[in-house]
């Protein structure tokens, strides 16, 4: 809800939608931008700095976390961390022996960068969409996208490093047979040259935007789909005590953070008292259920019910689509290689 | 929504990070993955071939057991043999012995006899010629009737 007006549902989903960028504005010079005109103002010399922020956040845990593994790496008996990191590693060395038959020693640990941090970076999108805009908000950051891959810019810039990739490779094992590659196919005839040009550039062309418009895509309609949900919160509070509960008769149009961090409390508590076998699970889940009603009211609790529904379906596509991106990669990297 | 300078930041940040884990992170674990691979491959192979070594060596205890028991038996079948010769001979020894022993006893025997008789002979000459004596009332030469006599006991 982002602490402005409720019933703007609009603003509140503009807001959910707009990275904070520092950039050169044309007249206010450099800072960060106040909203999504003036960042637009801003043109191209601007950066997502909560974009960059969590890609190299992610980036570097990523990087941690292998090197932690690689570092503890024994030719005995693997354990823990170690087992979890060799079990992906020998996932994506499968991939890449299934569909890279070149020698290349680059696009295994490529591939291996490009799944788990986009994975990571997708991941983000199950955080509660209001969680950490609400808290940096507190500290008077005033936007925050926390998932970089809903940003075209992260996504287009890892496609774009893959499609260097794909020329470097392209012109470095098949030298000149790249060029007859892209003028000679699919009509063998010189007359041809400018269609078969057009077309093989067009194809090219459309591999990296593919890639990167689809990442894109899917997790941009996804997070979306999080923030449509979420502002049934917002509808809710004008509605009464059925659909806005004891929040909105208290608190009216005014959204109280402390209150809905006591319904967090009650629901951690509820969820503690049932892992020490104090309450049946069956009584948990209907407690918790009670607690958002009374709470936040009908549309609260549809809410939660939706977001948790929506989260659960997210985590086969967040995956789904870190591998797609990698598999796309080695593949588009396996045609670069192959020499006709 | 607008295309910036973010796009080079990640492009930077992604080339950052694969150099990173072609470097330190990805060479590191396939080789530890590789040699333990090797070493259980080993292993297993070690373990064939250990199970392999003890089939031959429990073969061959079965065999040398099999041999054994044939000896064990070849050795008694020759003991029993021995030992009924052994009998054999013994019996045959103590009956020849028996023999030996009765023919001696035997010997003895007719020995005695004979002494008997030339005993019972000469006592029977004398109680002959006393009772004719006796009969006789009268002296018979004993010199001219003693041949007489002595064929008589000789006919005994």
């Amino acid at each position: 809800m982002a602490g402005e007006n409720p019933a703007s549902t609009t603003e509140y989903i503009q807001h959910h939608l707009t990275n904070l960028v520092y950039g050169n504005h044309p007249e206010n010079g450099w800072g960060f931008a106040h909203g999504a005109e003036e960042a637009a103002e801003m043109g191209f010399m601007a950066i997502h700095v909560d974009s960059m922020a969590w890609s190299i956040g992610l980036g570097i845990l990523f990087c941690w976390l292998f090197r932690t593994a690689a570092v503890r790496a024994t030719t005995g008996v693997p354990t823990g961390l170690l087992n979890f990191v060799e079990l992906i590693i020998d996932f994506i060395d499968g991939a890449v022996k299934d569909s890279f038959h070149g020698h290349n020693k680059m696009v295994a640990p490529l591939a291996l960068t490009i799944f788990v941090w986009i994975f990571l970076m997708n991941l983000m999108d199950l955080l509660p969409v209001d969680l950490v805009p609400e808290l940096l908000m507190l500290l008077g950051v005033s936007y925050q996208k926390i998932v970089p891959s809903t940003d075209p810019n992260i996504t287009l810039g890892m496609a774009l490093g893959v499609f260097i990739l794909m020329l470097y490779y392209s012109i470095k094992i098949k030298g000149t047979g790249f060029i007859s590659e892209l003028t000679m196919h699919p009509f063998n005839h010189w007359a041809f040259i400018p269609v078969n040009l057009f077309m093989e550039t067009v194809g090219l062309l459309a591999k990296p935007f593919s890639l990167g418009l689809r990442l894109f895509g899917n997790m941009y309609a996804g997070e979306m789909i999080f923030i449509l949900i979420a502002t049934m919160f917002a509808a809710g509070a004008g509605a009464g005590l059925l659909g806005g509960g004891l929040h909105a008769q208290i608190f009216g149009d005014h959204t109280s953070a402390l209150f809905w961090l006591a319904v967090f409390v009650l629901v951690c508590t509820t969820c503690g008292l049932n892992l020490k076998g104090k309450i049946s699970t069956g009584k948990t889940v209907l407690l918790c259920m009670v607690y958002m009603a009374i709470g936040g009211g009908l549309t609260a609790l549809g809410g939660g019910l939706m977001q948790w529904g929506w989260a659960v379906f997210h985590i086969l596509v967040i995956t789904l689509q870190a591998f797609i991106f990698m598999v796309l990669t080695v593949v588009y990297l396996s045609m670069a290689h192959e020499d006709h | 929504m607008n295309i910036n300078l973010t796009l080079f930041g990640q492009m930077v940040t992604f080339a950052f990070f694969v150099w990173f884990c072609m470097k330190f992170v990805w060479p590191v674990i396939i080789e530890a993955m590789e040699e333990r691979q090797k070493k259980i491959a080993d292993g297993l192979d070690a373990a064939d071939r250990a199970l392999r070594d003890l089939e031959l060596a429990q073969n061959k205890a079965t065999d040398q057991m099999k041999e054994a028991k044939q000896e064990a038996a070849g050795i008694i079948d020759q003991a029993n043999k021995r030992a009924n010769q052994i009998i054999d001979e013994a019996k045959q020894q103590a009956l020849a012995e028996g023999d030996r022993l009765k023919a001696a006893a035997q010997a003895d025997i007719e020995q005695e006899i004979n002494r008997a008789k030339e005993e019972l002979r000469a006592k029977v000459a004398g109680l002959a010629l006393a009772g004719a004596e006796k009969v006789l009332e009268a002296s018979i030469d004993e010199k001219s009737n003693r041949a007489l006599v002595d064929k008589l006991a000789a006919q005994l």
